[in-house]
Order: C-alpha cells, then sequence, then structure tokens
C-alpha cells in the first residue's frame, strides 16, 4: 500500500483546535455580549460609562491628586492645595477609633478585638477546633473585663450565676422526681434557676467580688463608659447585639410556634411590642426612663442598658425572620423527626433548625447588618459614636467647616464592616448548599 | 414633636422629685468632680482637642467652676447633652449644672423648674445671605426662602418677625447647623437663620467668607447661661458667682498671669480683696476655701480673656463682644457688687 495516495476527501488527523472568533471570545466578546448587544444596551453603556468617568475625573484629583494629609487646620489645608483635607482624619484617627479611651491603656480595646476574632472563628468557620467553643462563650466577659476594667473577679462571679443558674436546672428535677409532674418540676427548676442566678448577681457578686480580691487582688484600672466612643462604641454595641440577638431570636421563633399558650403569648407580646416601637423610642426609654426609675446611685451603665435594647430590638426582627425558615420547611420534616422518636429540643436541634436557619441565612445577615449600622443612632442620646465625634471635632475652630472627608471616612469604615458581612453570608450559603435545585 | 413634649413633661414632672432631694453641693463635694452638661459640638463654645479633651467658650467656665470647689479645674466630668437630652439629663441628676447655650425663658425658668443663674453670653438671631442678592436689611427679605432649625427657640423668633412686619417667607427645615450650611451654600435657600454667633461661626468656615453677610437685624433676645435645678440653690449661689467673680475680674483687671501677685501683693482696691480672699470671709459664705475665685481666675483667666481665646475676633470664629462688652465699656455685662 505504500505509495498509494491518500483519499483526498477523508481527513487524516484531527483539525486542531483553534481559537473562537474575535468577534465573540475574550474581552472583546465578552464586551459585545454583555455591553453592546443591542442599540438600546449600547447607549445605555455608554452613558453609564461617561457618569462614571465624570464622577472619577471629580473624586480621584479630590481624594489622592490635590489631598492634603499635613496641616493643622482646615484654612492650614487650603493653603497648601485645595483636594480633600485628609489632615483631620490623620489628626483625629485615634480619636475616632477609640473615643476618649485612655491613652496608656488603649491595648486592651485593641486585645479584646484581636481576641474577638479568635472567639468568633469556631462560630464562622466549620474546620475551626471546636474547643475554641469554649472560649467564644466566655469571650464576653472577658471583652467587658479588658474594656471597663476592674477586679477580675466580678466577670468570674458573673460566669458563677450563670453556673449556678444551670446546676438549678440540672439537679432540681432528679430531687422531686415522682413526687412532682416531670414537666412542671422543668418549669419550676427553669424559675428557680433565674431566680437564684439573678438573686446571685444583685447580691452575691459585689460579696463574691470581694471576698476574692481581699485575698488575690486582680484587676485592671476602671475606664468609665463616658470614655467609650467612636468605633470602639459602635463595635461593642453591634458585635454584641449581632451575637444577642441570634440565640434570642431562636428561641422567640421557637417559643412563637409553641403550642403551650403561656409561653406563646409572653413570644407573641414581646416581639410585637418590640415591632411596635421605633428604636430611638426605646434608645429614650434606655437613657431616660431606666435615669428616673432606678433608685438614685444605682449604677446601671448607660452603655449596657443601650446593649441590652438594642439586643431586644433585633432579637424581635431576628424571631420573625428565623419564622419564616421554619414555616418554609416542609411539614414532613417535623412528621419525620417526630416518626424518628427525637424529643422535641433534639428534633429541633438535629433536623429542624439546621435546615430552617440555612433557609434564613440572606435575611439574619440582613438584619445583623441593619442593627450595625442602627447603631449610630445612639447618637440622639449623646454617646459620641464615629457620627456623633463629628459634631464636636468639627465644632473646634481648626476643623470647623469640613464635612465629605469625615463622612467618607465613617462611610468607608460602615461599608468595610458591612461588605464583609454580606460577603461572609454568601460564603455559607454556598457552603451550606446542598443541593435542592 | 409629640415625642419631645412628652419628655419634657416627664422632665417637668420628674424635676421636682429629683431637686427634692437637694443638696447637690454635698454630692459634688462627695464625689469629688463635677458633671458637666456641654453641648455635643458647638463652634467656639464646645469641641474636643485632638486629645480628646474638651474646650471651648461654655466648657472653660465649668472648669472654672470645678478650679473654685475643689482647686482644680481638671475635677470635671462632661456629659455631652443633644437639644433633646440636655434638660432631662439636668433633671434626673445626671449632670450638676448645664453649661450648653441654653437660652433663657420663662418656661424654661418655670416649667421645667430649672434656675438660671446668669448670662454668659448675650446671643441674638440674625440672618445670613449672599453679598450679590443685594439685600441689605431684613426688612426686605418678603418672600425669601429661610433655612431654618426646628424644635429651636429661633423658628418661632422667625415666624413672628415675618408676620409682625407683614412679609412671606418659605421654610426649609433642617435639623443640625452642619446641614444648613451645606443647604445654604447649596443655594437651597436664599437666607440662613440662627443665633448670630453661630452665624459668624457658619460663615467662618466658607471659601469665601466676603460673598456673605450677616444682616445688621437681631430679631430676638438670646441670653445664653448655666442652669441647676430648681431647689439647687446652695450649689446655684457657687455657679452664679464663679460667673460674676470672673466678670469682675475682668472689670478689676485680673488676669491668669496676674491674679497670684493681685493675690499676694498690697492691692488698695477693697473689692480685689474681698475677691481673692485676702479680706473678709466670702469663700466660708459660699462653703469653699477663702481663695476659690484666684484658682477660677486661673483656669482660663478672667471674662474676656476666655471670649477672646475661644470666639474673639483673633479667632476663626470672630465674633465682636458687642453687647458681651462691660458696662463700663458699652455692653452689658453687669456683675452685682462683690461685697
Amino acid at each position: 500500500m505504500a505509495g498509494e495516495k491518500p483519499v483526498a476527501f477523508v481527513a487524516e488527523r484531527q483539525i486542531p483546535p483553534s481559537p473562537p472568533p474575535v468577534r465573540t471570545g475574550g474581552a472583546l466578546g465578552w464586551a459585545r455580549d454583555n455591553l453592546f448587544s443591542g442599540v438600546f444596551n449600547t447607549v445605555a453603556t455608554l452613558l453609564s460609562l461617561a457618569f462614571v468617568a465624570y464622577i472619577l475625573a471629580m473624586v480621584v484629583p479630590w481624594l489622592f491628586l490635590d489631598s492634603v494629609w499635613n496641616a493643622s487646620s482646615l484654612q492650614g489645608c487650603r493653603e497648601v492645595d485645595d483636594g480633600a483635607c485628609l489632615a483631620v482624619i490623620n489628626e483625629r484617627f485615634l480619636q475616632f477609633v477609640f473615643g476618649f479611651y485612655p491613652e496608656e491603656l488603649r491595648w486592651r480595646p485593641i486585645l479584646a478585638f484581636v481576641l474577638l476574632f479568635v472567639a468568633i472563628w469556631p462560630a464562622l468557620f466549620s474546620s475551626a477546633p471546636r474547643k475554641l467553643l469554649i472560649f467564644s462563650a466566655l469571650y464576653p466577659l472577658l471583652a467587658y473585663w479588658l474594656i471597663w476594667g476592674g477586679s477580675f473577679w466580678g466577670p468570674v462571679g458573673a460566669v458563677v450565676g450563670i453556673a449556678i443558674g444551670w446546676a438549678c436546672i440540672r439537679f432540681l428535677p432528679p430531687l422531686v422526681r415522682g413526687r412532682l409532674d416531670e414537666g412542671l418540676a422543668f418549669l419550676a427548676a427553669v424559675g428557680a434557676g433565674i431566680l437564684a442566678t439573678a438573686l446571685w448577681w444583685l447580691f452575691g457578686v459585689t460579696a463574691f467580688d470581694g471576698a476574692l480580691s481581699s485575698v488575690v487582688a486582680i484587676g485592671l484600672e476602671p475606664v468609665e463608659s463616658a470614655r467609650l466612643g467612636g468605633f470602639l462604641l459602635s463595635t461593642i454595641i453591634g458585635v454584641s447585639g449581632i451575637a444577642g440577638s441570634l440565640p434570642i431570636g431562636i428561641v422567640l421563633a421557637l417559643g412563637r410556634r409553641s403550642h403551650l399558650i403561656l409561653i406563646k403569648a409572653v413570644c407573641v407580646g414581646f416581639i410585637e411590642f418590640i415591632r411596635g416601637v421605633p428604636l430611638i423610642t426605646l434608645l429614650f426609654v434606655a437613657w431616660l426612663l431606666l435615669s428616673y426609675f432606678l433608685p438614685p446611685g444605682t449604677e446601671f451603665d448607660l452603655i449596657l442598658r443601650v446593649v441590652i435594647m438594642v439586643t431586644a430590638f433585633a432579637s424581635a426582627y431576628m424571631a420573625e425572620v428565623i419564622r419564616g425558615g421554619l414555616a418554609a420547611l416542609p411539614a414532613g420534616q417535623y412528621e419525620a423527626a417526630d416518626s424518628l422518636g427525637l424529643d422535641y429540643w433534639k428534633s429541633m436541634r438535629l433536623i429542624i433548625l439546621p435546615q430552617a436557619l440555612k433557609i434564613s441565612i440572606p435575611g439574619i445577615v440582613n438584619t445583623f447588618i441593619g442593627l450595625f449600622k442602627d447603631t449610630t443612632l445612639v447618637i440622639i442620646i449623646g454617646l459620641l459614636d464615629p457620627v456623633g465625634l463629628l459634631q464636636p471635632i468639627r465644632a473646634d475652630q481648626n476643623w470647623n467647616g469640613i464635612v465629605w472627608e469625615l463622612y467618607g471616612f465613617i462611610a468607608l469604615f460602615f461599608f468595610i464592616f458591612c461588605f464583609a458581612m454580606s460577603r461572609y453570608s454568601m460564603y455559607l450559603e454556598r457552603n451550606l448548599d446542598v443541593g435542592h435545585r | 414633636m409629640r415625642l419631645k413634649t412628652t419628655l419634657v413633661a416627664a422632665a417637668a414632672a420628674a424635676a421636682f422629685s429629683v431637686g427634692a432631694h437637694g443638696a447637690t453641693l454635698d454630692d459634688v463635694k462627695a464625689k469629688g468632680f463635677i458633671q458637666c452638661g456641654v453641648s455635643t459640638g458647638l463652634a467656639g463654645f464646645a469641641f474636643t482637642d485632638s486629645d480628646g479633651n474638651w474646650d471651648g467658650f461654655d466648657v472653660v467656665f465649668c472648669r472654672a467652676t470645678a478650679a473654685a470647689v475643689f482647686g482644680d479645674p481638671n475635677a470635671i466630668k462632661f456629659t455631652p447633652t443633644t437639644g433633646k437630652t440636655r434638660f432631662t439629663a439636668l433633671a434626673s441628676g445626671e449632670i450638676d449644672v448645664l453649661y450648653r447655650n441654653t437660652t433663657w425663658t420663662l418656661s424654661r425658668d418655670v416649667d421645667l423648674k430649672f434656675s438660671f443663674l446668669g448670662v454668659n453670653y448675650y446671643d441674638g438671631q440674625g440672618f445670613m445671605i449672599r453679598k450679590d442678592m443685594g439685600v441689605m436689611s431684613a426688612s426686605e427679605l418678603d418672600g425669601a426662602t429661610v433655612c431654618i432649625q426646628t424644635g429651636t427657640t429661633t423658628e418661632l423668633n422667625l415666624a413672628d418677625f415675618f408676620r409682625a412686619n407683614n412679609m412671606s417667607y418659605e421654610p426649609v427645615p433642617i435639623e443640625t447647623n452642619a446641614e444648613a450650611q451645606q443647604k445654604y451654600l447649596a443655594n437651597a435657600c436664599d437666607v440662613y437663620t440662627t443665633d448670630a454667633s453661630g452665624l459668624a461661626a457658619t460663615r467662618a468656615t466658607f471659601e469665601d467668607p466676603d460673598n456673605h453677610i450677616i444682616l445688621p437685624e437681631i430679631i430676638s433676645k438670646e441670653p445664653l447661661g448655666p442652669l441647676v435645678r430648681h431647689g439647687d440653690n446652695a450649689w446655684g449661689d457657687i455657679v452664679r458667682w464663679v460667673l460674676n467673680a470672673l466678670i469682675i475680674a475682668e472689670e478689676k483687671g485680673i488676669t491668669a498671669a496676674n491674679v497670684d501677685s493681685m493675690a499676694s501683693a498690697d492691692t488698695k482696691d477693697p473689692e480685689i480683696k474681698r475677691l481673692l480672699g485676702v479680706e473678709g470671709n466670702y469663700g466660708e459664705m459660699l462653703g469653699l476655701s477663702a481663695d476659690w475665685a484666684v484658682h477660677a481666675i486661673k483656669t482660663g483667666g478672667n471674662y474676656g480673656e476666655i471670649f477672646e481665646k475661644h470666639i474673639g475676633e483673633n479667632t476663626a470664629i470672630g465674633l465682636a463682644r458687642g453687647l458681651n462688652q462691660l458696662w463700663t465699656k458699652g455692653g452689658i455685662l453687669y456683675a452685682p457688687p462683690f461685697r
């Protein structure tokens, strides 16, 4: 067969793949498909580009080319260049971050902030060591101690209070077994636990603190609430509100779907009352009414009051978001849990809540972001969060008249926080997506 | 508005019960510092410096009070208050004295049950307008759009003024001074009206202050001063006489620099001797040490020095003394005799 001519119309080998035509591939193709796929889209693209260019032409020289970083006053800035007067941020940066926190103690909030990431790590990523959750549980008290200072035994006393409550719930029912109905015994134990914890917190902690301090005095220099401000304050209120509202919201959502009339009534009442009142009103209640109603001389920290109110507010919204998730589950899931013989708590923990929470993630993160931004409302009760700090800074003769630079800086801070939360929620949704679609 | 009314009513109701506890002076001495309510920020009057310390015209008066009581101008804590929270903060006992550009009016004095203790700044409402509008007098403002802060006495004054002069105007309601600056500069309103001191401070921040004028008419009386709760007489006396002492110090030429030599040297003037505690037992009458006024004057100087440093003509605020000049120099600043 050698020397035989190949048949002209049969391909001997595969034709190597060639790149797609320029007009449909690469950046050009993408642009054709997405930006210039018709008359209307082309016009819209060109207009948008012109708009973006117009904005950039204004912002870029102002913010980068002509901006002034070193000056001691607005007049000083204007003498140097006519761009953004970023010298104010340069000078007041630490004030924006810490408020009036004493300078030599600023390592404490910084440490608390770093530890915050250690504490939320196991909550955010399933790859983290599970034992860290113990640290996460203790973190709020540790952070409180670091930021406010005072005796170390105060927070320890608070933990002891929780331990006492837990012990009541755990060990009281067996004592009365057989003599009381089981459900009733449990309810009574919960009541006794809450009561014991409250009594311990009201009367026991001080004595406990005093007794142990006289033996081993461990303490940090106390810092009063009035000195907290700036991003530190926003973060404290925002993070505590977020951390508190999720568990409370879950409990409220379950309570609202409960068949026990009393529990249901309490939860519905709480949710509807809180949702029916603006946050500003609640803040005023925290600030004003409590200072009238509490006996004079009561040391009930204003920031603590605000945190409680913000948490309560967010919890009510959270409860409704989670109730939406619960309602979205098919009844078959509940029946399946029952048919496995799981009790209420186990069926919730193992079957219902994991699914319901997954459905609710966008709503939950939405509430978180809303809550974080709502922390700026504390300005109306005279707390100096970043937006509140603007006023005394702008009242300084040196910086009077500065607007865009300061607001832009604060907006950047909030954007970073909120955008991070939003991205995390998308990551979580992708990770938990087990393919129902 | 309803919220505000309710709050003020609550403040009034509670003021009596709290005021009845009385003896703020004892509380202050027991805790070792004064809790002073100031503005959350008003150019020249209250602001924070880069180290986070409060400073400003109102703030110095508060510090002088602390110096008089404790001999230390830093024996003081500041509570920033907003226009909405200031009265409740005082009525509930959260602060001991309010030094926050608060206009002395009958209803605040009587109905809210506070005692005003004097005037540290005589203000009045004015108008600011662009020069190229060609308006030279407030009586030519018929039909103007006016930027006005809601919920303040200035809003009521404005309505009164235009009604009394048979003119009409279109209000542009705004919340804060910062917002007003932006609206005014963006031509959202022809005229901005607020206290003349505020107008001057605002104008000083413009890039082209010369293109804006403050009209000569002052349409209201705004005496700004410190206040305490009703029934707090011993404590109120101290706040009042610290203010008076600083005014008398200016009259007598006592400054932060020469107060020590005045107190020790053989000054002839018997009033100076009484004021600085060289003669008489006036400190004892107030329940203070004999040299209380010396400490108060050392804090930031006499009234004139404080004025010049924070809001005077050499500052960015650039206010003339005007009504706030001593009575001997054509103003109405007049302290009762120190004897």
